[in-house]
Protein backbone atom coordinates (compact mmCIF):
# COMPACT_ATOMS: atom_id res chain seq x y z
CA UNK A 1 0.00 0.00 0.00
CA UNK A 2 1.45 3.27 -0.86
CA UNK A 3 0.72 6.94 0.97
CA UNK A 4 -1.58 9.02 -0.83
CA UNK A 5 1.46 11.70 -0.82
CA UNK A 6 3.13 9.74 -3.57
CA UNK A 7 0.67 9.96 -5.91
CA UNK A 8 -1.51 12.40 -4.84
CA UNK A 9 -3.21 13.14 -8.31
CA UNK A 10 -4.18 9.59 -8.78
CA UNK A 11 -5.47 9.36 -5.19
CA UNK A 12 -7.68 12.22 -6.08
CA UNK A 13 -8.75 10.96 -9.03
CA UNK A 14 -9.59 7.86 -7.98
CA UNK A 15 -11.37 8.09 -4.76
CA UNK A 16 -13.09 11.66 -4.89
CA UNK A 17 -16.08 11.07 -6.80
CA UNK A 18 -17.44 8.36 -4.77
CA UNK A 19 -16.55 9.91 -1.25
CA UNK A 20 -18.05 13.74 -3.18
CA UNK A 21 -20.92 11.38 -4.01
CA UNK A 22 -21.49 10.28 -0.90
CA UNK A 23 -21.31 13.22 0.48
CA UNK A 24 -23.13 14.94 -1.06
CA UNK A 25 -26.44 12.22 -1.77
CA UNK A 26 -26.30 10.00 1.42
CA UNK A 27 -24.57 11.93 4.10
CA UNK A 28 -26.23 15.68 3.59
CA UNK A 29 -29.69 13.94 3.29
CA UNK A 30 -29.29 12.03 5.99
CA UNK A 31 -27.87 15.18 8.01
CA UNK A 32 -31.03 16.80 6.66
CA UNK A 33 -33.32 14.35 8.21
CA UNK A 34 -31.07 14.40 11.42
CA UNK A 35 -31.53 18.60 12.06
CA UNK A 36 -34.92 18.23 10.91
CA UNK A 37 -35.64 15.38 13.82
CA UNK A 38 -35.25 18.11 16.32
CA UNK A 39 -37.64 20.94 14.57
CA UNK A 40 -40.77 21.79 14.87
CA UNK A 41 -43.20 22.24 12.11
CA UNK A 42 -44.37 26.06 11.35
CA UNK A 43 -47.39 26.09 9.05
CA UNK A 44 -47.39 23.24 6.17
CA UNK A 45 -44.43 23.09 4.52
CA UNK A 46 -41.88 25.24 7.26
CA UNK A 47 -39.55 23.62 9.58
CA UNK A 48 -37.92 25.54 12.49
CA UNK A 49 -34.89 24.15 14.00
CA UNK A 50 -35.51 24.57 17.69
CA UNK A 51 -33.35 21.71 18.89
CA UNK A 52 -36.78 20.42 20.49
CA UNK A 53 -36.53 17.08 21.74
CA UNK A 54 -40.45 16.54 21.79
CA UNK A 55 -40.16 14.18 18.61
CA UNK A 56 -37.97 11.69 20.52
CA UNK A 57 -40.43 12.06 23.16
CA UNK A 58 -43.61 11.56 21.72
CA UNK A 59 -41.82 8.12 20.70
CA UNK A 60 -42.44 7.04 23.73
CA UNK A 61 -46.38 7.36 23.66
CA UNK A 62 -47.55 4.34 24.54
CA UNK A 63 -49.34 4.25 21.13
CA UNK A 64 -46.45 4.66 19.18
CA UNK A 65 -44.05 2.28 21.66
CA UNK A 66 -46.53 -0.57 20.99
CA UNK A 67 -45.97 -0.31 17.35
CA UNK A 68 -42.30 -0.01 18.27
CA UNK A 69 -42.54 -3.23 20.31
CA UNK A 70 -44.67 -4.96 17.67
CA UNK A 71 -42.12 -4.24 14.74
CA UNK A 72 -39.08 -5.97 17.18
CA UNK A 73 -41.40 -8.88 18.01
CA UNK A 74 -42.52 -9.55 14.07
CA UNK A 75 -39.61 -8.99 12.82
CA UNK A 76 -37.58 -11.81 15.65
CA UNK A 77 -40.44 -14.20 15.30
CA UNK A 78 -39.85 -13.98 11.41
CA UNK A 79 -35.91 -13.89 11.69
CA UNK A 80 -36.65 -16.68 14.20
CA UNK A 81 -38.41 -18.72 11.75
CA UNK A 82 -35.71 -18.43 9.14
CA UNK A 83 -33.16 -19.33 11.51
CA UNK A 84 -35.12 -22.47 11.57
CA UNK A 85 -36.15 -23.68 8.31
CA UNK A 86 -32.51 -22.46 6.79
CA UNK A 87 -30.27 -23.94 9.40
CA UNK A 88 -31.27 -28.04 7.70
CA UNK A 89 -31.72 -26.21 4.12
CA UNK A 90 -27.94 -24.80 4.16
CA UNK A 91 -26.93 -28.18 6.08
CA UNK A 92 -28.48 -29.65 2.97
CA UNK A 93 -26.74 -28.06 0.67
CA UNK A 94 -23.47 -28.00 1.95
CA UNK A 95 -23.35 -31.79 2.73
CA UNK A 96 -25.41 -31.96 -0.88
CA UNK A 97 -22.94 -33.56 -3.88
CA UNK A 98 -20.56 -31.31 -5.66
CA UNK A 99 -22.98 -31.14 -8.72
CA UNK A 100 -25.93 -30.58 -7.05
CA UNK A 101 -24.55 -27.44 -5.11
CA UNK A 102 -24.42 -24.86 -7.24
CA UNK A 103 -27.95 -25.50 -8.65
CA UNK A 104 -29.40 -25.47 -5.00
CA UNK A 105 -27.38 -22.43 -4.43
CA UNK A 106 -28.75 -20.73 -7.33
CA UNK A 107 -32.37 -21.31 -6.61
CA UNK A 108 -32.23 -20.20 -3.20
CA UNK A 109 -30.41 -17.01 -4.57
CA UNK A 110 -32.91 -16.38 -7.38
CA UNK A 111 -35.65 -15.38 -5.40
CA UNK A 112 -33.92 -13.16 -3.80
CA UNK A 113 -33.43 -11.31 -6.44
CA UNK A 114 -36.91 -11.26 -7.96
CA UNK A 115 -38.31 -7.73 -7.46
CA UNK A 116 -39.27 -7.56 -3.68
CA UNK A 117 -42.82 -5.69 -5.08
CA UNK A 118 -43.84 -8.68 -7.43
CA UNK A 119 -43.29 -11.30 -5.16
CA UNK A 120 -44.97 -9.57 -2.41
CA UNK A 121 -47.73 -9.15 -5.02
CA UNK A 122 -47.55 -12.88 -5.87
CA UNK A 123 -47.88 -13.80 -2.01
CA UNK A 124 -51.14 -11.62 -2.13
CA UNK A 125 -52.31 -13.81 -5.30
CA UNK A 126 -51.67 -16.88 -3.18
CA UNK A 127 -53.03 -15.68 0.27
CA UNK A 128 -56.36 -13.79 -0.56
CA UNK A 129 -59.90 -14.60 0.14
CA UNK A 130 -60.01 -15.17 -3.77
CA UNK A 131 -56.65 -15.97 -3.88
CA UNK A 132 -55.37 -19.72 -5.54
CA UNK A 133 -54.92 -21.24 -1.80
CA UNK A 134 -58.82 -20.92 -1.31
CA UNK A 135 -59.72 -21.56 -4.71
CA UNK A 136 -57.89 -25.04 -4.29
CA UNK A 137 -59.65 -25.38 -0.97
CA UNK A 138 -63.25 -25.21 -2.23
CA UNK A 139 -62.42 -27.04 -5.27
CA UNK A 140 -61.46 -29.81 -2.55
CA UNK A 141 -64.56 -28.62 -0.97
CA UNK A 142 -66.75 -29.56 -3.35
CA UNK A 143 -65.22 -32.92 -4.05
CA UNK A 144 -65.11 -34.37 -0.30
CA UNK A 145 -69.09 -33.50 -0.38
CA UNK A 146 -70.03 -34.92 -3.35
CA UNK A 147 -68.17 -37.39 -2.96
CA UNK A 148 -70.10 -37.36 1.08
CA UNK A 149 -73.20 -37.15 -1.10
CA UNK A 150 -72.49 -40.35 -3.40
CA UNK A 151 -71.74 -42.48 -0.10
CA UNK A 152 -75.63 -41.25 0.55
CA UNK A 153 -74.76 -39.31 3.82
CA UNK A 154 -75.58 -35.72 3.94
CA UNK A 155 -71.96 -33.65 3.60
CA UNK A 156 -73.52 -30.26 5.33
CA UNK A 157 -73.21 -31.40 8.84
CA UNK A 158 -70.07 -32.26 8.49
CA UNK A 159 -68.39 -30.04 5.85
CA UNK A 160 -70.59 -26.77 6.66
CA UNK A 161 -73.54 -25.27 4.48
CA UNK A 162 -71.10 -23.57 1.75
CA UNK A 163 -67.11 -23.05 1.59
CA UNK A 164 -65.84 -20.39 3.93
CA UNK A 165 -63.13 -18.84 2.36
CA UNK A 166 -59.73 -18.04 5.01
CA UNK A 167 -58.89 -15.17 6.34
CA UNK A 168 -55.29 -15.02 5.63
CA UNK A 169 -54.29 -11.29 4.76
CA UNK A 170 -54.22 -8.07 6.82
CA UNK A 171 -53.22 -9.51 10.36
CA UNK A 172 -49.89 -10.42 11.66
CA UNK A 173 -49.64 -13.52 10.58
CA UNK A 174 -49.46 -12.58 6.96
CA UNK A 175 -47.05 -9.86 7.75
CA UNK A 176 -44.76 -12.64 8.86
CA UNK A 177 -45.61 -15.25 6.49
CA UNK A 178 -44.35 -12.32 4.17
CA UNK A 179 -41.46 -11.37 6.04
CA UNK A 180 -40.41 -14.90 6.00
CA UNK A 181 -40.83 -15.41 2.21
CA UNK A 182 -38.48 -12.15 1.56
CA UNK A 183 -35.63 -12.65 3.85
CA UNK A 184 -35.48 -16.53 4.32
CA UNK A 185 -32.45 -16.53 1.62
CA UNK A 186 -30.82 -13.92 3.60
CA UNK A 187 -30.71 -16.20 6.58
CA UNK A 188 -29.20 -19.52 4.05
CA UNK A 189 -26.40 -17.38 2.61
CA UNK A 190 -24.70 -16.78 5.37
CA UNK A 191 -25.29 -19.94 7.27
CA UNK A 192 -23.98 -21.84 4.04
CA UNK A 193 -21.30 -19.87 3.96
CA UNK A 194 -20.28 -20.94 8.07
CA UNK A 195 -21.61 -24.30 7.23
CA UNK A 196 -18.83 -25.16 4.29
CA UNK A 197 -15.92 -23.25 6.27
CA UNK A 198 -16.82 -26.16 8.81
CA UNK A 199 -14.17 -28.53 9.41
CA UNK A 200 -16.49 -31.52 9.06
CA UNK A 201 -14.31 -33.87 10.56
CA UNK A 202 -15.15 -32.49 13.86
CA UNK A 203 -18.82 -33.79 13.48
CA UNK A 204 -17.50 -37.47 12.21
CA UNK A 205 -15.15 -37.48 15.50
CA UNK A 206 -18.23 -36.92 17.43
CA UNK A 207 -20.23 -39.24 15.89
CA UNK A 208 -17.69 -41.69 15.90
CA UNK A 209 -17.27 -41.23 20.01
CA UNK A 210 -20.95 -42.06 20.46
CA UNK A 211 -22.99 -38.81 20.02
CA UNK A 212 -26.06 -38.66 18.41
CA UNK A 213 -26.98 -36.98 15.57
CA UNK A 214 -28.79 -34.30 17.85
CA UNK A 215 -26.07 -33.81 20.39
CA UNK A 216 -23.41 -33.44 17.53
CA UNK A 217 -26.31 -30.67 16.02
CA UNK A 218 -26.23 -28.69 19.76
CA UNK A 219 -23.03 -29.34 20.73
CA UNK A 220 -20.59 -29.63 17.78
CA UNK A 221 -22.22 -28.04 14.92
CA UNK A 222 -23.90 -24.64 16.41
CA UNK A 223 -21.35 -23.60 18.61
CA UNK A 224 -18.72 -23.72 15.54
CA UNK A 225 -21.34 -22.00 13.08
CA UNK A 226 -21.83 -19.57 15.76
CA UNK A 227 -20.28 -16.53 13.96
CA UNK A 228 -22.06 -17.03 10.78
CA UNK A 229 -25.57 -17.89 12.61
CA UNK A 230 -25.34 -14.29 13.98
CA UNK A 231 -24.60 -12.87 10.71
CA UNK A 232 -27.48 -14.67 9.79
CA UNK A 233 -29.98 -13.32 12.18
CA UNK A 234 -28.39 -9.91 11.87
CA UNK A 235 -28.95 -10.09 7.91
CA UNK A 236 -32.19 -10.98 8.47
CA UNK A 237 -33.55 -8.82 11.81
CA UNK A 238 -32.52 -5.60 10.62
CA UNK A 239 -34.35 -5.15 7.00
CA UNK A 240 -36.98 -7.11 8.71
CA UNK A 241 -37.19 -4.57 11.28
CA UNK A 242 -37.34 -1.86 8.87
CA UNK A 243 -39.61 -3.33 6.41
CA UNK A 244 -42.38 -1.22 4.79
CA UNK A 245 -43.67 -2.74 1.55
CA UNK A 246 -44.48 -6.19 3.69
CA UNK A 247 -46.64 -4.74 5.87
CA UNK A 248 -47.90 -1.93 4.24
CA UNK A 249 -49.40 -4.50 1.62
CA UNK A 250 -50.14 -7.32 3.30
CA UNK A 251 -51.05 -6.19 6.76
CA UNK A 252 -54.02 -4.68 8.45
CA UNK A 253 -54.45 -1.45 10.54
CA UNK A 254 -53.50 -3.60 13.05
CA UNK A 255 -50.33 -5.03 12.16
CA UNK A 256 -48.35 -1.89 11.62
CA UNK A 257 -44.79 -1.47 11.75
CA UNK A 258 -42.08 1.25 12.27
CA UNK A 259 -41.48 1.44 8.70
CA UNK A 260 -45.11 2.58 8.17
CA UNK A 261 -45.14 4.65 11.10
CA UNK A 262 -42.67 6.69 9.25
CA UNK A 263 -44.23 6.55 5.95
CA UNK A 264 -47.22 7.96 7.29
CA UNK A 265 -45.26 11.01 8.71
CA UNK A 266 -43.53 11.51 5.36
CA UNK A 267 -46.74 11.22 3.23
CA UNK A 268 -50.21 11.26 4.48
CA UNK A 269 -49.83 12.72 8.43
CA UNK A 270 -47.06 15.81 6.61
CA UNK A 271 -44.99 15.26 10.01
CA UNK A 272 -41.67 15.72 8.63
CA UNK A 273 -40.08 16.48 12.29
CA UNK A 274 -41.72 13.00 14.13
CA UNK A 275 -40.92 10.89 10.80
CA UNK A 276 -37.31 12.12 11.19
CA UNK A 277 -37.14 11.62 14.77
CA UNK A 278 -38.26 7.71 13.70
CA UNK A 279 -36.49 7.32 11.47
CA UNK A 280 -33.10 7.72 13.38
CA UNK A 281 -34.78 5.64 16.10
CA UNK A 282 -34.80 3.21 14.04
CA UNK A 283 -31.02 3.66 12.58
CA UNK A 284 -29.59 3.66 16.23
CA UNK A 285 -31.67 0.72 17.09
CA UNK A 286 -29.79 -0.80 13.76
CA UNK A 287 -26.19 0.26 14.64
CA UNK A 288 -27.18 -0.93 18.18
CA UNK A 289 -27.57 -4.44 16.92
CA UNK A 290 -24.33 -4.40 14.50
CA UNK A 291 -22.29 -3.11 18.04
CA UNK A 292 -23.41 -6.03 19.69
CA UNK A 293 -22.10 -8.22 16.81
CA UNK A 294 -19.01 -6.04 16.47
CA UNK A 295 -17.94 -6.41 20.32
CA UNK A 296 -18.70 -10.35 20.44
CA UNK A 297 -15.96 -12.52 21.19
CA UNK A 298 -12.71 -11.73 20.02
CA UNK A 299 -12.75 -15.00 18.83
CA UNK A 300 -15.06 -14.37 16.63
CA UNK A 301 -13.02 -10.77 15.23
CA UNK A 302 -10.07 -13.29 14.73
CA UNK A 303 -12.82 -15.68 12.17
CA UNK A 304 -13.29 -12.09 10.59
CA UNK A 305 -10.04 -11.03 9.54
CA UNK A 306 -9.06 -14.63 8.32
CA UNK A 307 -12.55 -14.47 6.71
CA UNK A 308 -10.78 -11.25 4.72
CA UNK A 309 -7.56 -12.57 3.84
CA UNK B 1 -19.18 -54.97 6.54
CA UNK B 2 -19.67 -52.83 3.34
CA UNK B 3 -20.68 -55.60 0.95
CA UNK B 4 -24.19 -56.07 3.29
CA UNK B 5 -24.88 -52.46 3.01
CA UNK B 6 -28.06 -51.33 0.90
CA UNK B 7 -26.59 -49.20 -1.23
CA UNK B 8 -29.26 -46.72 -0.64
CA UNK B 9 -28.21 -46.19 3.27
CA UNK B 10 -27.58 -42.37 3.94
CA UNK B 11 -24.07 -41.87 5.45
CA UNK B 12 -23.48 -40.37 8.86
CA UNK B 13 -22.73 -36.68 7.54
CA UNK B 14 -24.81 -37.10 3.93
CA UNK B 15 -27.48 -34.60 5.36
CA UNK B 16 -28.88 -34.12 2.10
CA UNK B 17 -29.42 -38.12 1.48
CA UNK B 18 -31.85 -37.83 4.84
CA UNK B 19 -35.48 -37.92 4.02
CA UNK B 20 -36.55 -35.35 6.79
CA UNK B 21 -33.56 -32.75 5.69
CA UNK B 22 -34.96 -33.24 2.33
CA UNK B 23 -38.48 -32.94 2.62
CA UNK B 24 -37.78 -29.64 4.39
CA UNK B 25 -35.26 -28.45 1.37
CA UNK B 26 -38.86 -29.54 -0.99
CA UNK B 27 -41.32 -27.64 1.07
CA UNK B 28 -38.80 -24.67 1.28
CA UNK B 29 -38.37 -24.05 -2.45
CA UNK B 30 -41.99 -24.88 -3.15
CA UNK B 31 -42.84 -22.25 -0.75
CA UNK B 32 -40.14 -19.76 -2.40
CA UNK B 33 -41.03 -20.85 -5.89
CA UNK B 34 -44.78 -21.52 -6.03
CA UNK B 35 -45.87 -18.10 -5.76
CA UNK B 36 -43.61 -16.35 -8.47
CA UNK B 37 -44.20 -19.72 -10.82
CA UNK B 38 -48.36 -19.21 -10.46
CA UNK B 39 -47.73 -15.65 -11.21
CA UNK B 40 -45.75 -16.59 -14.18
CA UNK B 41 -48.33 -19.27 -14.92
CA UNK B 42 -51.18 -16.83 -14.93
CA UNK B 43 -49.43 -14.06 -17.09
CA UNK B 44 -50.80 -17.08 -20.20
CA UNK B 45 -54.04 -17.53 -18.90
CA UNK B 46 -57.18 -16.95 -20.83
CA UNK B 47 -58.99 -14.61 -18.55
CA UNK B 48 -59.52 -11.94 -16.77
CA UNK B 49 -60.27 -13.69 -13.41
CA UNK B 50 -57.01 -14.15 -12.94
CA UNK B 51 -57.93 -17.12 -10.91
CA UNK B 52 -59.29 -20.06 -13.11
CA UNK B 53 -57.05 -21.42 -15.92
CA UNK B 54 -59.00 -21.29 -19.12
CA UNK B 55 -56.39 -22.09 -21.59
CA UNK B 56 -53.12 -20.26 -23.03
CA UNK B 57 -52.49 -17.20 -24.35
CA UNK B 58 -49.80 -14.51 -25.36
CA UNK B 59 -52.86 -11.78 -25.20
CA UNK B 60 -51.57 -10.15 -22.15
CA UNK B 61 -47.80 -9.66 -23.24
CA UNK B 62 -49.58 -8.10 -26.39
CA UNK B 63 -51.57 -5.57 -24.29
CA UNK B 64 -48.84 -5.08 -21.93
CA UNK B 65 -46.80 -3.76 -24.68
CA UNK B 66 -49.32 -1.82 -25.88
CA UNK B 67 -50.44 -0.42 -22.64
CA UNK B 68 -48.88 3.03 -22.64
CA UNK B 69 -48.25 3.65 -18.80
CA UNK B 70 -47.15 0.25 -18.42
CA UNK B 71 -44.65 0.92 -21.47
CA UNK B 72 -43.62 3.89 -19.79
CA UNK B 73 -42.69 3.20 -16.42
CA UNK B 74 -40.96 -0.17 -17.09
CA UNK B 75 -38.86 1.96 -19.90
CA UNK B 76 -37.91 4.29 -16.87
CA UNK B 77 -37.07 1.50 -14.57
CA UNK B 78 -34.72 -0.01 -17.49
CA UNK B 79 -33.25 3.75 -18.52
CA UNK B 80 -32.72 4.21 -14.21
CA UNK B 81 -31.01 1.14 -14.13
CA UNK B 82 -28.63 1.51 -16.79
CA UNK B 83 -27.65 5.01 -16.35
CA UNK B 84 -27.50 4.60 -12.45
CA UNK B 85 -25.34 1.04 -13.26
CA UNK B 86 -23.01 2.83 -15.29
CA UNK B 87 -22.18 5.77 -13.09
CA UNK B 88 -22.12 3.40 -9.71
CA UNK B 89 -19.74 0.95 -11.57
CA UNK B 90 -17.62 3.58 -12.65
CA UNK B 91 -17.17 5.87 -9.21
CA UNK B 92 -17.65 2.38 -7.30
CA UNK B 93 -14.77 0.63 -9.26
CA UNK B 94 -12.51 3.64 -8.49
CA UNK B 95 -12.54 3.83 -4.80
CA UNK B 96 -12.13 0.62 -4.40
CA UNK B 97 -8.79 0.42 -6.16
CA UNK B 98 -7.76 3.66 -4.39
CA UNK B 99 -8.60 2.13 -0.81
CA UNK B 100 -6.25 -1.08 -1.78
CA UNK B 101 -3.69 1.38 -3.39
CA UNK B 102 -3.51 3.59 -1.23
CA UNK B 103 -2.98 4.97 2.78
CA UNK B 104 -4.17 7.66 3.82
CA UNK B 105 -5.45 9.63 7.39
CA UNK B 106 -9.58 8.96 7.63
CA UNK B 107 -9.14 5.77 5.15
CA UNK B 108 -11.54 2.98 8.01
CA UNK B 109 -13.24 6.18 8.30
CA UNK B 110 -14.66 6.31 4.43
CA UNK B 111 -14.49 2.69 4.65
CA UNK B 112 -17.15 2.85 7.38
CA UNK B 113 -19.15 5.21 5.70
CA UNK B 114 -19.22 3.73 2.40
CA UNK B 115 -20.44 0.38 3.73
CA UNK B 116 -23.64 2.65 5.71
CA UNK B 117 -26.35 2.77 2.47
CA UNK B 118 -25.44 -0.88 2.81
CA UNK B 119 -26.69 -1.34 6.30
CA UNK B 120 -28.85 0.98 6.84
CA UNK B 121 -32.82 0.25 6.40
CA UNK B 122 -34.11 1.58 2.97
CA UNK B 123 -36.87 3.34 4.20
CA UNK B 124 -34.69 5.67 6.38
CA UNK B 125 -32.42 6.16 3.28
CA UNK B 126 -35.85 7.01 0.97
CA UNK B 127 -36.76 9.70 3.54
CA UNK B 128 -33.51 11.34 3.89
CA UNK B 129 -33.35 11.56 -0.56
CA UNK B 130 -36.97 13.12 -0.33
CA UNK B 131 -35.81 15.07 1.75
CA UNK B 132 -32.61 16.14 0.47
CA UNK B 133 -34.56 16.92 -2.88
CA UNK B 134 -37.56 19.11 -1.60
CA UNK B 135 -34.82 21.30 0.60
CA UNK B 136 -32.18 22.18 -2.34
CA UNK B 137 -35.52 22.05 -4.39
CA UNK B 138 -34.67 19.91 -7.13
CA UNK B 139 -36.98 20.66 -10.13
CA UNK B 140 -39.88 18.56 -10.44
CA UNK B 141 -41.00 19.69 -13.92
CA UNK B 142 -37.65 18.67 -15.61
CA UNK B 143 -38.45 17.25 -19.78
CA UNK B 144 -37.55 13.70 -19.84
CA UNK B 145 -35.30 11.93 -19.47
CA UNK B 146 -34.09 14.78 -17.15
CA UNK B 147 -36.91 14.23 -14.65
CA UNK B 148 -35.61 10.88 -13.95
CA UNK B 149 -32.59 12.68 -12.35
CA UNK B 150 -33.18 12.82 -9.11
CA UNK B 151 -34.25 9.10 -8.80
CA UNK B 152 -31.06 8.33 -11.10
CA UNK B 153 -28.66 10.07 -8.37
CA UNK B 154 -30.48 8.69 -5.57
CA UNK B 155 -29.99 4.75 -7.28
CA UNK B 156 -26.09 5.54 -7.67
CA UNK B 157 -25.92 6.34 -4.05
CA UNK B 158 -27.11 2.91 -2.58
CA UNK B 159 -25.40 0.90 -5.64
CA UNK B 160 -21.76 2.25 -5.67
CA UNK B 161 -21.12 0.93 -2.22
CA UNK B 162 -22.19 -3.21 -3.30
CA UNK B 163 -19.95 -2.45 -6.30
CA UNK B 164 -16.87 -1.08 -4.15
CA UNK B 165 -17.57 -4.21 -2.34
CA UNK B 166 -17.55 -6.88 -4.77
CA UNK B 167 -14.72 -5.42 -6.88
CA UNK B 168 -12.36 -5.43 -3.61
CA UNK B 169 -13.29 -8.88 -3.00
CA UNK B 170 -11.68 -9.39 -6.59
CA UNK B 171 -8.82 -7.10 -5.91
CA UNK B 172 -7.75 -8.65 -2.74
CA UNK B 173 -6.62 -11.91 -4.40
CA UNK B 174 -4.48 -9.72 -7.02
CA UNK B 175 -0.42 -10.44 -6.89
CA UNK B 176 1.17 -7.14 -6.83
CA UNK B 177 4.64 -8.44 -9.03
CA UNK B 178 1.96 -8.02 -11.87
CA UNK B 179 2.21 -4.47 -11.09
CA UNK B 180 5.68 -4.23 -10.32
CA UNK B 181 6.68 -6.32 -13.71
CA UNK B 182 4.69 -4.44 -15.66
CA UNK B 183 6.45 -1.18 -14.55
CA UNK B 184 9.64 -2.56 -14.77
CA UNK B 185 8.89 -3.45 -18.42
CA UNK B 186 8.36 -0.07 -18.70
CA UNK B 187 4.60 0.37 -18.75
CA UNK B 188 3.69 3.86 -17.30
CA UNK B 189 0.81 3.90 -14.52
CA UNK B 190 -1.73 4.61 -16.82
CA UNK B 191 -1.03 1.32 -19.32
CA UNK B 192 -0.52 -0.50 -15.80
CA UNK B 193 -4.12 0.16 -14.96
CA UNK B 194 -5.13 -0.35 -18.72
CA UNK B 195 -3.51 -3.71 -19.45
CA UNK B 196 -2.60 -5.38 -16.45
CA UNK B 197 -5.31 -3.81 -13.32
CA UNK B 198 -8.30 -3.91 -15.09
CA UNK B 199 -8.00 -6.68 -16.95
CA UNK B 200 -7.86 -8.74 -13.78
CA UNK B 201 -10.36 -6.85 -12.29
CA UNK B 202 -13.06 -7.49 -14.90
CA UNK B 203 -14.78 -10.42 -13.79
CA UNK B 204 -15.40 -8.54 -10.00
CA UNK B 205 -16.58 -5.49 -12.22
CA UNK B 206 -19.15 -6.80 -14.30
CA UNK B 207 -20.24 -8.96 -11.32
CA UNK B 208 -20.88 -5.80 -9.60
CA UNK B 209 -22.58 -4.01 -12.52
CA UNK B 210 -25.04 -6.48 -12.89
CA UNK B 211 -25.42 -6.49 -8.81
CA UNK B 212 -26.11 -2.81 -9.27
CA UNK B 213 -28.18 -3.28 -12.35
CA UNK B 214 -30.46 -5.62 -10.23
CA UNK B 215 -30.32 -3.45 -7.54
CA UNK B 216 -31.94 -0.54 -8.84
CA UNK B 217 -34.43 -2.22 -11.41
CA UNK B 218 -35.81 -4.36 -8.02
CA UNK B 219 -35.61 -1.29 -5.85
CA UNK B 220 -39.14 0.06 -4.71
CA UNK B 221 -39.00 2.04 -1.14
CA UNK B 222 -36.47 4.38 -2.12
CA UNK B 223 -37.85 5.19 -5.30
CA UNK B 224 -41.18 5.82 -3.66
CA UNK B 225 -39.68 8.54 -1.87
CA UNK B 226 -37.79 9.86 -4.27
CA UNK B 227 -40.20 10.31 -7.79
CA UNK B 228 -42.03 13.25 -8.71
CA UNK B 229 -45.43 12.58 -9.38
CA UNK B 230 -44.79 12.55 -12.57
CA UNK B 231 -42.05 9.73 -12.73
CA UNK B 232 -43.18 6.39 -12.71
CA UNK B 233 -40.93 2.88 -12.20
CA UNK B 234 -42.27 -0.49 -13.01
CA UNK B 235 -42.21 -0.91 -9.05
CA UNK B 236 -44.26 1.91 -8.06
CA UNK B 237 -46.53 1.17 -10.97
CA UNK B 238 -47.48 -1.77 -9.74
CA UNK B 239 -47.47 -0.60 -6.24
CA UNK B 240 -50.19 1.62 -6.96
CA UNK B 241 -52.12 -0.98 -8.70
CA UNK B 242 -51.81 -3.71 -6.34
CA UNK B 243 -54.86 -2.80 -3.93
CA UNK B 244 -57.20 -2.02 -6.45
CA UNK B 245 -57.38 -4.15 -9.62
CA UNK B 246 -54.33 -6.01 -10.78
CA UNK B 247 -54.82 -7.03 -14.67
CA UNK B 248 -52.81 -9.66 -16.14
CA UNK B 249 -51.09 -7.43 -17.99
CA UNK B 250 -49.00 -6.55 -14.90
CA UNK B 251 -48.49 -10.59 -14.56
CA UNK B 252 -47.23 -10.23 -18.03
CA UNK B 253 -45.23 -7.54 -17.41
CA UNK B 254 -43.43 -8.89 -14.51
CA UNK B 255 -43.23 -12.25 -15.91
CA UNK B 256 -40.97 -10.24 -18.52
CA UNK B 257 -38.99 -8.49 -15.76
CA UNK B 258 -38.33 -11.71 -13.32
CA UNK B 259 -36.54 -13.62 -16.43
CA UNK B 260 -34.46 -10.66 -17.14
CA UNK B 261 -33.11 -10.41 -13.28
CA UNK B 262 -32.98 -14.32 -13.85
CA UNK B 263 -30.69 -14.16 -16.75
CA UNK B 264 -28.69 -11.62 -15.18
CA UNK B 265 -28.57 -13.33 -11.31
CA UNK B 266 -27.28 -16.06 -13.87
CA UNK B 267 -24.95 -14.50 -15.73
CA UNK B 268 -23.05 -13.04 -13.02
CA UNK B 269 -22.99 -16.19 -10.81
CA UNK B 270 -21.11 -17.84 -13.64
CA UNK B 271 -18.52 -15.06 -13.65
CA UNK B 272 -18.20 -15.53 -9.96
CA UNK B 273 -18.06 -18.96 -9.86
CA UNK B 274 -14.54 -19.82 -8.89
CA UNK B 275 -13.66 -21.79 -12.24
CA UNK B 276 -14.02 -19.14 -14.23
CA UNK B 277 -12.34 -17.25 -12.09
CA UNK B 278 -9.06 -19.27 -12.42
CA UNK B 279 -9.39 -19.08 -16.22
CA UNK B 280 -9.04 -15.81 -16.58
Amino acid sequence: MDSWKNNRGLFAILTLPATLWLAAFFLVPLGFVWLISFGEKQGIVDIALTWTLDNYLRALDPLYLGILFRSVWVAGIATLICLVVGFPVALAITFAPARWKPILLLLVILPFWTNLLIRTYALIAVLRTRGFINFGLEWLWEKASAVIAFLGMDPTPILGERFQAFDMLYNSGSVIFGLVYVHLPFMILPLYAALERLDKSYLEASLDLGAGQWRTLFSVTVPLTLPGILSGVIITFIPALGAFLTPDLLGGPDSQMIGNLIERQFKAANDWPFGAALSFLLMYVTFFVLALRAVGSSRQARIAAAEAE
Amino acid sequence: MAIFKTRDAAGPLEYGRRLSIRTIVALTLIFLYAPIVTLMAFSFNDSRRNIVWQGFTFEWYGRAWNNARLFEAFANSLLIAAVATVLATVIGTMLAIGLWRFRFPGRAVLEGLTALPIVIPEICMGVAMMVFFARVQWPTDLPYPLNLASIIVAHTAFCFPFVAVVVRARMAGFDRSLEEAAKDLGASEWATYRDVILPYLRPGIVAGALLAFTLSLDDFVITFFTSGPNTMTFPVLVYSMVRFSVTPEVNAASTVLIVLTALVTVLAMTLQSPTKAAED
